[in-house]
């Protein structure tokens, strides 16, 4: 009755809500294709309730103590894990474990290392730990593939879960890479305005040193067709050079030049004498806009595994971001120019507007200085 | 404008320092004897010794409840003592064999409904608990417990009549006490108190009893304004020599609102596992522009950031006051305040609720609060004087 008693009474006060943190494991997992790197936090409070690592009991873990305490750590932690894909059990190899604070504690951090033997489709994590000894553990997933995480909740109720990893296909990886080719031709002006100059003149003919309109639309697209190749051969000859980390330049070398470049595009529309070859001019600028392509693409971050795929996709974005430039462009240009205000009001007022504007570009990006704060 | 500039200070700072505080990275360490964890207790703890020989009988024995509802009870006491919810976790996993059943032993019932009343789930509790008492109509602690619950969400007629259930089941000082609770609250303070003094100074009462009592004669005595009162009425609590989280909290509180800054420093120093006393030490801390309020506040963020992460929600009342008091941002403090009213009633979530509505211009928020103090004729000063604040205010 006593002791009962007791209880009453201390069951009446209510109890307190703001305990700290329950216990919980974070469980990091990396797919690669058949691999799987883990990465495992476990509260070394935890690992102390269910392995006792308190060798001399005097309510203290040390360093020392957990060290000796690794092999068990290790076969106690793996038991609890059990990854599959598909039918086939996945092998867990640990690699090493290290020490790390979370809010409420320390924690022993397993690495380890998970083979599954074929390709990943849909991988099947199995948690038990510690559910057996406290009902309200959680186990935290975060399950990273490509450059998309999932997060998960384990618990008692919920201990196997599966997860497709093909979903990330390789054409849904690749329509993004083509999305950000589109978005970046479009959204940066310097390129589109250098294709555009160069473009200008190609509905006209340059006779006895001045402007007349093109006779057929046949000669007027093998022109553009050979402008815009040109340009798309060399931008992805360094593109592809950059991104594979074969050639680096400088990020202020780059963009102060490709604004270079479309200063003198327009210039080559003022004084024709040396256009004959624009082809010439599209093919080596190129060369440099491609490193600016190169740029965009390293802060996308490329994903290891799909290096080629994603280069070629993000190119190919760009390819068909310039061809609706192109597509919007020559149609409109082949009809208006036989009028008086193309050559006059088109091609030398654009040329000398965009000159206007590139050399802005120039001065800000090789002189790091703001002319025009936005 | 400038209050703008500090919360986005204070917040990008948080979150820089919570960067640092979760994702430094793991390493190795070089010193065998670096202390990296201190655990609950030690071997020879008379409480680990009585946990290990419990767990020795049901390791034997794995289906036979007696001993599991005995080392289940162990669990929840010490989890109240250590505030360590894994205790309460370890709780539930040793009933884990009656926990599906349909028709689970009272014993258990009982058990499940503590869990579950600390968890916040408050309606499965007292399903639990009604539960319990169709079969055992003359439960002691079911009854209890039900008053409680029932207290805590405000349903002040229902907690009384299960508090009466006890005249003739228990102790009268268990029936006084769980009268008296509710009494304090509701406008009868002072014949709450004239009741429980008595009660006080029955030699007879056991440590945790005693502990009882004192701390609703010293929550009485701090709503009514009775300072001096209240300090020896905590004194009386303290001087039984069991470390009680709620106590602590409640007399941290007392501490706070008295300015007494460095007697909360001291009270607490040592109490920075439990988010509850740890907030209560940081707000000392920023009183007092003490260095350590920074990480701690950085630190509280990252616990509060973590329990969302796990998915539960038992800390809203004090991740409101954190909002309000350590992050200044009553705007984000206020929903969190109201959700926290929904859940649980009890003068501290009221007070938070007006303090949020209060610093965030929102009348309307308040008005729950403020239908319950008329309501319930609740006798509390500070209350009264935040909601007149409120009235008088025009935002």
């Amino acid at each position: 009755m006593r002791t009962l008693l007791v209880l009453i009474a201390w069951l009446l006060l209510n109890l307190p809500a703001w305990a700290h943190k329950p216990s919980d494991s974070y469980l990091s997992l990396s797919v690669e294709h058949d691999q799987v790197e883990g990465r495992w936090d476990i509260a070394l409070r935890d690992l102390a309730d269910a392995i006792g690592l308190d060798r001399d009991g005097n309510g203290q873990l040390t360093w020392g103590e957990v060290r000796d305490a690794h092999g068990e750590i290790g076969t106690y932690a793996l038991s609890r894990l059990m990854l599959s894909a598909g039918t086939r059990s996945c092998t867990i190899q640990m690699l090493e474990q290290l020490i790390d604070h979370h809010t409420d504690g320390a924690y022993s951090v397993l690495r380890f290392h998970s083979n599954c033997g074929g390709p990943i489709g849909r991988l099947r994590v199995d948690y038990r730990l510690l559910f057996d000894i406290d009902a309200q553990h959680k186990g935290l997933l975060r399950l990273t593939q490509g450059g998309q995480t999932n997060t998960a909740i384990f618990s008692r109720e919920s201990a196997v879960q599966e997860f497709s990893v093909a979903e990330r296909s390789r054409w849904a990886e690749s329509r993004q890479f083509i999305h950000e080719g589109i978005r970046h031709i479009w959204l940066g002006f310097d390129h589109v305005l250098f294709l555009l100059v160069l473009l200008l003149p190609a509905v006209l003919i340059l006779a006895e040193g001045r402007w007349q309109a093109a006779g057929e639309f046949s000669s007027v697209c093998w022109n553009v067709f050979s402008i815009v190749t040109a340009f798309t051969v060399a931008h992805s000859l360094t593109l592809t050079l950059a991104a594979l980390d074969v050639v680096r330049l400088p990020s202020r070398l780059v963009e102060s030049t490709i604004a270079a470049s479309v200063v003198l595009a327009g210039l080559g529309n003022l004084y024709p004498a040396m256009t004959s070859r624009r082809w010439l001019i599209a093919f080596g600028f190129g060369l440099i806009h491609g490193f600016g392509f190169a740029a965009v693409l390293t802060d996308l971050g490329l994903p290891h595994d799909s290096l080629l795929l994603s280069l070629v996709s993000f190119n190919v974005g760009v390819e068909i971001g310039q061809l609706a430039i192109v597509a919007a462009f020559l149609p409109l240009a082949f009809m208006i120019r036989r009028s008086w205000s193309y050559p006059r009001l088109v091609l030398t007022g654009g040329s000398l507007a965009v000159i206007a504007i590139a050399l802005v570009w120039f001065t800000e990006r090789a002189f790091d200085v703001q002319l025009f704060p936005i | 404008m400038i209050r703008l500039l500090t919360v986005g200070c204070v917040i990008g700072w948080l979150m820089l320092s919570q960067i640092d505080i979760t994702y430094a990275e793991p390493y190795r360490p070089t010193d065998d004897a670096q202390v990296l964890e201190r655990l609950s207790f030690k071997v020879t703890d008379p409480a680990a010794r009585a946990i290990e020989s419990l767990r020795a009988d049901l390791r034997n024995n794995p289906r036979h409840l007696e001993s599991a509802v005995k080392l289940a009870t162990r669990y929840i006491e010490q989890g109240r003592s250590e505030g360590d919810p894994r205790f309460l976790g370890q709780a539930q996993a040793v009933l884990t064999a009656w926990w599906n059943e349909v028709t689970p032993p009272p014993a258990m019932l009982l058990l499940r409904a503590t869990i579950r009343q600390n968890a916040h789930e408050f309606s499965e509790a007292l399903a639990d608990l009604d539960q319990v008492l169709v079969v055992q109509p003359t439960n002691t602690q079911a009854w209890l417990t039900k008053a409680s619950i029932l207290q805590v969400q405000a349903r002040y007629d229902e907690a009384r009549r299960a508090c009466q259930r006890l005249a003739r089941l228990a102790a009268s000082h268990v029936l006084l006490g769980c009268l008296g609770d509710i009494a304090g609250v509701t406008g009868q303070s002072a014949k709450s108190q004239e009741l429980l003094r008595q009660v006080l100074s029955a030699p007879t009462l056991s440590g945790r009893e005693r502990i009882w009592i004192a701390t609703i004669l010293a929550e009485t005595a701090v709503r009514t304004g009775a300072i001096r009162e209240a300090e020896e009425y905590f004194a009386e609590a303290f001087k039984v020599g069991i470390k009680d989280q709620y106590l602590l909290g409640v007399y941290a509180d007392f501490l706070l609102d008295q300015g007494r800054y460095r007697d909360v420093v001291s009270l607490l120093q040592s109490e920075t596992r439990a988010d509850g006393l740890f907030l209560r030490l940081a707000l000392a801390e920023q009183a007092l522009r003490l260095p350590a309020f920074q990480s701690h506040t950085a630190e509280l963020a990252a616990r509060f950031a973590a329990s969302r992460e796990r998915g539960t929600t038992v800390h809203v009342r004090e991740e409101a006051r954190f909002t309000l008091a350590l992050l200044r941002d009553a705007q984000r403090a206020l929903p969190l305040a109201q959700a926290n009213w929904n859940v649980q009633r009890e003068p501290a979530d009221a007070r938070i609720l007006l303090e949020c509505a209060l610093a965030d211009g929102n009348r309307a928020a308040a008005q729950p609060v403020l239908d319950w103090l008329n309501a319930n004729h609740v006798e509390d000063f500070r209350l009264r004087q935040l909601s007149e604040q409120i009235q008088e205010t025009t935002f």
